[in-house]
């Protein structure tokens, strides 16, 4: 182990950790109000980077206005899944719903393949490509005190993921629309028999996944670049989600942080085959909490009362 | 008020539950619905409150009148907003909620503003005050007569027109049954919201109810004010199981009272 690089690969892990959080919130936001796993997640957020680079770069226009009107699209194409593809299974046994989602995600990779080709593009800095963030810590190593380099994008993606939390956080919890999803995620006669717009519900969540989706989207490319295989990006958030058990918020934050810290601390190992384990370690983790704790780390336990 | 005429249900296409069945409740009124396991109780509310579609039943014959509108065939979510709201039968709430969201979701669930849930709320606490009490609290944990006040006060919090209760009585203790239907009677006499009732508890129904109906295998056997089914010798006889010297019956002894019920129906 190199342990002089422990502090600098467990805070970096963690920063990285911010997007996936935000990106398995997305999926948390669909699982609440309708019980269904997107598979297209990933898609949403290739399709969201891919939007914002099309109108920025292609069309030339301000960076804050292509990220906005992408949102907008996403948002649309959200309610739209929902709406074209979703609401006509209604009543299908939920492991159909699934797997179309499963096929709008091939569906929609293809799609992004065609219509936008699959070339690296550049995709435009939004935070400033200045000096890294230099942190002292009092740690010593060798005579001298242990620098932290941060670059200034993966701060600031951090930062923006975080404020994308509480808001979605203090949207659940403060609004009525909020409440109507809390609601409708526990029992869908029910909040039917209460007069509660399911389906308008499900419709939300799903735009709203979109949109949460190209911010997650936005904030990877433009620290890693944009090509097709942003979606695959996906395949950390989904163990994030496993491990905030489906439904909660804090879990799934929890997890997505998780699981960038275990990214970040296998590179600080000398064996090779670890340091580069940094791919499969969100299953690793994955596995290792679901058999101490099933229910995930903060999985709402049914309440059954007698 | 509301008139149901001559209904009748299938289920799946293929089970026939309702076999033509009218009711009234007119203004003002508590209408109780009595009738044994499976006679077609719920799924008469369910006609009436437009869940049936999603339990994939159907009103295949006769209408539902709120009113001069026709309301049979619109779905449950334009049936609250005319006002009539359904409590589900065994106390069924959003047991990962707060008391206090619970009852929100039944006003938000009707597009009020938060100052119409406030006053919702204060009114809602006064009929139960126990709520207010415990308004913090995740309501799945509550007890049984908790959830079933919740579960009103919840109904209420929709300024409903009409409120269609389903066997609020079930599963509690006799002193609970008489809370809450105290605070039922307090709830149609004070704010004048009308209320279809449907019990197996024919004993507590009746002494609350204006006019009570009779239900089996889908059909009304036999109605009138409630008072007088009261001392009905067959009301007596099979729903408050009370023969001249006030022990239970067996079923052997109330054949008399199915001919008699064929008879009527
Ligand atoms: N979704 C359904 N599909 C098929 N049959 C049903 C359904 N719901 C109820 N039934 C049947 O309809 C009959 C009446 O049920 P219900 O209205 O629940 O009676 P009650 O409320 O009086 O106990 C019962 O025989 C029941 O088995
Ligand atoms: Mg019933």
């Amino acid at each position: 182990m190199n342990w002089q690089l422990l502090p600098q690969f467990a805070l970096t892990g963690i920063l990285a950790g911010g997007p996936i959080a935000l990106i398995a919130l997305g999926l948390v936001l669909i699982f609440k109000s309708s019980y269904i796993f997107n598979f297209a997640q990933g898609q949403l957020l290739l399709l969201g980077a891919l939007f914002t680079w099309y109108f920025s770069i292609e069309l030339e226009l301000n960076l804050w206005l292509s990220i906005f009107l992408a949102v907008a699209v996403m948002a649309l194409i959200g309610f739209a899944i929902e709406r074209f593809a979703l609401r006509p299974m209604t009543g299908q046994p939920l492991l159909s719903i699934i797997l179309m989602t499963l096929g709008l995600s091939q569906a929609l990779q293809g799609l992004a393949l065609l219509v936008f080709g699959g070339a690296q593009r550049n995709f435009p800095q939004i935070f400033s490509a200045g000096d890294p963030y230099k942190i002292t810590t009092p740690l010593v190593h060798e005579g001298n005190n242990i620098i932290l380099i941060l670059k200034q994008n993966l701060v600031w993606s951090f930062v923006v993921a975080v404020i994308g939390v509480i808001i979605i956080g203090g949207f659940f919890q403060y609004t009525r629309t909020g409440l109507a999803m809390r609601a409708t995620s526990e029992d869908h006669e029910l909040a039917q028999s209460t007069g509660l717009r399911i389906r308008r519900i499900f419709g939300i969540s799903w735009g709203l996944a979109g949109v949460v989706a190209t911010v997650g989207g936005v904030l990877l490319a433009t620290s890693s670049g944009l090509d097709l295989s942003l979606s695959l990006v996906v395949l950390a958030a989904f163990p994030a989600v496993l491990l905030g058990g489906l439904d909660s918020i804090p879990g799934t934050v929890a997890g997505g942080l998780l699981i960038g810290l275990s990214q970040g601390l296998v590179k600080v190992s000398k064996v090779p085959i670890v340091r580069n384990s940094a791919e499969i370690m969100p299953y690793v983790v994955l596995m290792i909490v679901l058999l101490i704790r099933p229910e995930g780390l903060f999985g709402q336990k049914r309440i059954e009362r007698i | 008020m509301l008139r149901v005429n001559n209904i009748e249900v299938i289920y799946s296409n293929v089970v026939l539950v309702l076999r033509g069945v009218s009711l009234e409740v007119r203004e003002g009124q508590i209408v109780t619905i009595l009738g044994a396991n499976g006679a077609g109780k719920t799924t008469t509310l369910q006609a009436i409150s437009g869940l049936l579609l999603s339990q994939e039943g159907e009103i295949t014959r006769g209408s539902i009148e709120l009113g001069d509108t026709r309301i049979d065939h619109r779905p449950a979510e334009d049936i609250v907003q005319l006002g009539i709201i359904q409590v589900l039968e065994g106390r069924r709430l959003f047991g990962h909620l707060t008391v206090e969201e619970n009852l929100a979701i039944g006003a938000v669930a009707r597009g009020h503003n938060r100052r119409m849930i406030a006053e919702d709320l204060e009114q809602v606490y006064r009929y139960f005050p126990r709520l207010k009490d415990i308004h913090r609290r995740i309501s799945g944990y509550l007890s049984g007569g908790e959830q079933q006040m919740l579960v009103i006060g919840r109904g209420l919090m929709a300024r409903p027109k009409l409120m269609l209760l389903d066997e609020p009585s079930i599963g509690l203790a006799p002193l609970l049954v008489q809370d809450i239907f105290q605070a039922i009677n307090q709830i149609n006499k004070e704010s004048g919201i009308p209320i279809l009732l449907v019990e197996q508890n024919a004993k507590i129904a009746l002494e609350v109810a204006d006019y009570a109906y009779v239900m089996e295998t889908g059909r009304i056997v036999l109605d009138g004010p409630a008072d007088q089914l009261a001392e009905n010798e067959d009301i007596k006889e099979f729903y408050l199981g009370l023969t001249q010297v006030g022990e239970r019956k067996s079923y052997r002894d109330v054949k008399h009272y199915k001919r008699r019920k064929r008879w009527l129906g």
